[in-house]
């Protein structure tokens, strides 16, 4: 078991990553903290896949010369896949902030619990 | 190729470039543009309704002449352009009634991104609703989250933007999930095409290989979905998303954005898993049991709200509930039970979100209970559509929600003896807890009293009259002619896969 872990320790360290950032997001009352882990936690998933899709010796298919056949390329579409997942997490991560900002004007706070008790407060 | 197979890709690209053209058009320009965009989407998923009935085969629509295992591709059947064309005229007709709502409430200069985000939000569904690749479907659900998103936080108060928060947390944790078991399913099989990983994970299946992740992205997928249309228990964001937005925004999201993840996790669990196998694992018996607790637990705190709002809010939790236990009995009739709940739920749910508005802006725009009282007489018309929407989903005959309780209760029956104990018992006091809180709802909006307000600008609100009349017959022909629609979905579900 262990050496299976250790064999494939890119994939073990992404999914390490992905409960930090996935505990973070849930858990932490910072409204940054948040945001860091929900960064570390779509990261964790770009390194997995990246790490799937990654054949040592193996170059991104170009062609160039002396690489010739299937065997000197990796399959591109994994990578593909990171950029549009890059594109999503930037967005969501955008509009996160955006909402953190607006909080704190209001607030002046950035802990979530004490938002929320303070908006229970506020009349609407 | 026929030009009519064009509508169901060309209805999700109009969506998407109105509504970057929205947003640089003014308020009533782009409140024109959506309705008539809107209308536009809503016949071309008619046209393909109709086309799809007349195939009664699906077919495949390959986006930029690559075909399978290569290029992207959406597939059209019956019960896709179905739901196509439902979620278009519920969409209508919820902006339509909360249109004085969103007017008053919204900034005027913000009231363009509105629609914006409408536009967007009827896009990302449409392609939920199509797609047949799910890489794309995470991409569309991210879309759909922050559509969402914005409809929520536009209000702009204090608890909006809390509320709309809370939101975005809970479901970056559910696309987190989805997201990572959409790798690992990309990484055993090897395919992104929905119909391409089916016939994998049915070879993996067999052979018994790779069963520990298997079932973990059973589960991935299940939790992050079920975290997006607020199953209990993972609902916590839900009352404050519905009890603070402006009515149609709730509408919305409680109609169509709940019901496209649903739609979605069927389509996972039809097309890219398989139900054999997901029978196979028990995933069925798991969400089954969160389903009944959720319709219980959405009952009680209904029962314990004093806020009209969130107490509709609530019962969405419950009526989730509802839709996951036919899900659950893992039998087809269940999942034509769950489906036909996905239509009564939704035109109902809409329908109340609208009407408690209604009611609640000839109280002083209260939505506590004390307020409320007598506005049923006040406001007639929001009044009957409030009763038309409590008694469906309490389940009075005649009613869209007696017949999805009908069917509920057949398919119980071809579900395990212990399955059928649990789901008829919580069926029975599910009924009674809905009748609790919604009898007590309409017995106070009709107890006379001393108020004699009249909301002056409410006696000229064409669109809210029309809408919930619309809305009101809907939910008739809902009961009335369940038979047909009941025969379409069998007939979509049997193709489904």
């Amino acid at each position: 078991m262990l050496q299976h872990l250790l064999n494939h320790y890119y994939e073990t360290v992404s999914i390490v990553l992905f409960g930090i950032g996935f505990t973070m997001l849930l858990l932490n009352r910072n409204m940054i903290k948040k945001i860091m882990g929900l960064n570390i936690m779509d990261t964790a998933v770009y390194l997995f896949l990246a790490a799937k899709g990654y054949i040592t010796g193996r170059v991104a298919p170009i062609i160039a010369e002396g690489l010739e056949g299937k065997e000197s390329f990796i399959n591109p579409v994994p990578s593909g896949l990171v950029l549009t997942g890059i594109v999503v997490s930037v967005s969501v991560t955008a509009l996160m902030l955006s909402l953190t900002i607006r909080l704190y004007r209001r607030y002046h706070t950035l802990d979530i619990d004490e938002i929320a008790m303070l908006a229970k407060k506020e009349d609407l | 190729m026929d030009l009519i197979q064009n509508f169901p890709f060309i209805t999700i690209l109009l969506c998407l470039a109105g509504g970057v053209l929205s947003s640089v058009l003014s308020a009533k320009k782009a409140r024109r543009f959506c309705f008539f965009l809107l209308g536009v989407v809503g016949v071309l998923s008619a046209f393909t309704f109709y086309d799809a009935l007349m195939r009664k085969e699906p077919y495949v629509y390959y986006m930029g002449h690559f075909p399978a295992p290569w290029g992207n591709e959406i597939r059209i059947g019956i019960l896709e352009s179905f739901m196509a064309v439902f979620f278009c005229v519920i969409m209508l007709l919820s902006l339509a009634g909360g249109l004085y709502k969103i007017i008053e409430e919204v900034e005027e200069t913000k009231q363009n991104l509105y629609w914006t985000m409408i536009s967007l939000l009827m896009s990302s569904m449409l392609a939920l609703i199509y797609t047949n690749d799910l890489f794309t479907a995470y991409v569309f659900v991210e879309i759909n989250t922050i559509a969402a998103a914005g409809l929520i936080m536009i209000r702009n108060n204090g608890h909006s933007i809390v509320a709309a928060t809370k939101y975005m947390i809970m479901s970056l944790v559910g696309s987190g999930m989805l997201l990572l078991s959409i790798s690992l399913l990309y990484d055993l099989t090897g395919h992104l095409l929905m119909s391409n990983m089916k016939t994998e994970i049915a070879t993996i299946a067999k052979t018994g290989e790779y069963q520990v992740p298997l079932t973990v992205i059973i589960a991935l997928i299940c939790v992050g979905i079920a975290i997006k249309s607020a199953l209990f228990p993972f609902h916590t964001w839900l009352p404050e998303a519905y009890g603070y937005s402006t009515a149609a925004s709730s509408a919305i999201l409680s109609s169509l954005v709940s019901k496209s993840y649903i739609f979605l996790l069927l389509k996972v669990f039809y097309r890219v898993i398989g139900m054999e196998v997901i029978t196979a694992h028990g995933t069925n018996y798991i969400l089954f049991c969160f389903a009944i607790a959720g319709m219980m637990m959405g009952s009680f705190n209904a029962i314990k709200e004093h806020d009209m709002r969130r107490m509709v809010a609530y019962s969405s939790i419950a009526q989730i509930g509802y839709i996951y236990m036919g899900i659950g009995f893992g039998s087809q009739a269940g999942m034509i039970a769950a489906v036909f709940h996905i239509l009564s739920h939704a035109a109902s749910k809409a329908l109340l979100f609208i009407t408690t508005a209604g009611l609640s802006s000839v109280s002083g725009d209260s939505k506590e209970f004390r307020d409320l009282k007598g506005a049923g007489i006040r406001n007639k018309m929001a009044g009957i559509g409030f009763c038309v929407g409590a008694f469906s989903m309490v389940g009075i005959p005649m009613f869209a929600g007696f017949i999805s309780k009908v069917y509920f209760a057949e398919a119980a029956f071809t579900a395990s003896p212990i399955q059928m104990g649990i789901g008829m018992a919580a069926l029975a006091i599910s009924t009674i807890l809905n009748a609790v809180y919604f009898m007590r709802a309409v017995i106070l909006l009709y107890t006379p009293s001393n108020k004699r307000e009249r909301d002056a600008k409410f006696q000229n609100q064409i669109s809210f009259h029309s809408s919930v009349s619309l809305f009101i017959s809907l939910n008739f022909i809902l009961g009335f002619g369940s038979y047909y629609i009941i025969r379409m979905i069998e007939q979509g579900l049997s193709r489904f896969a």
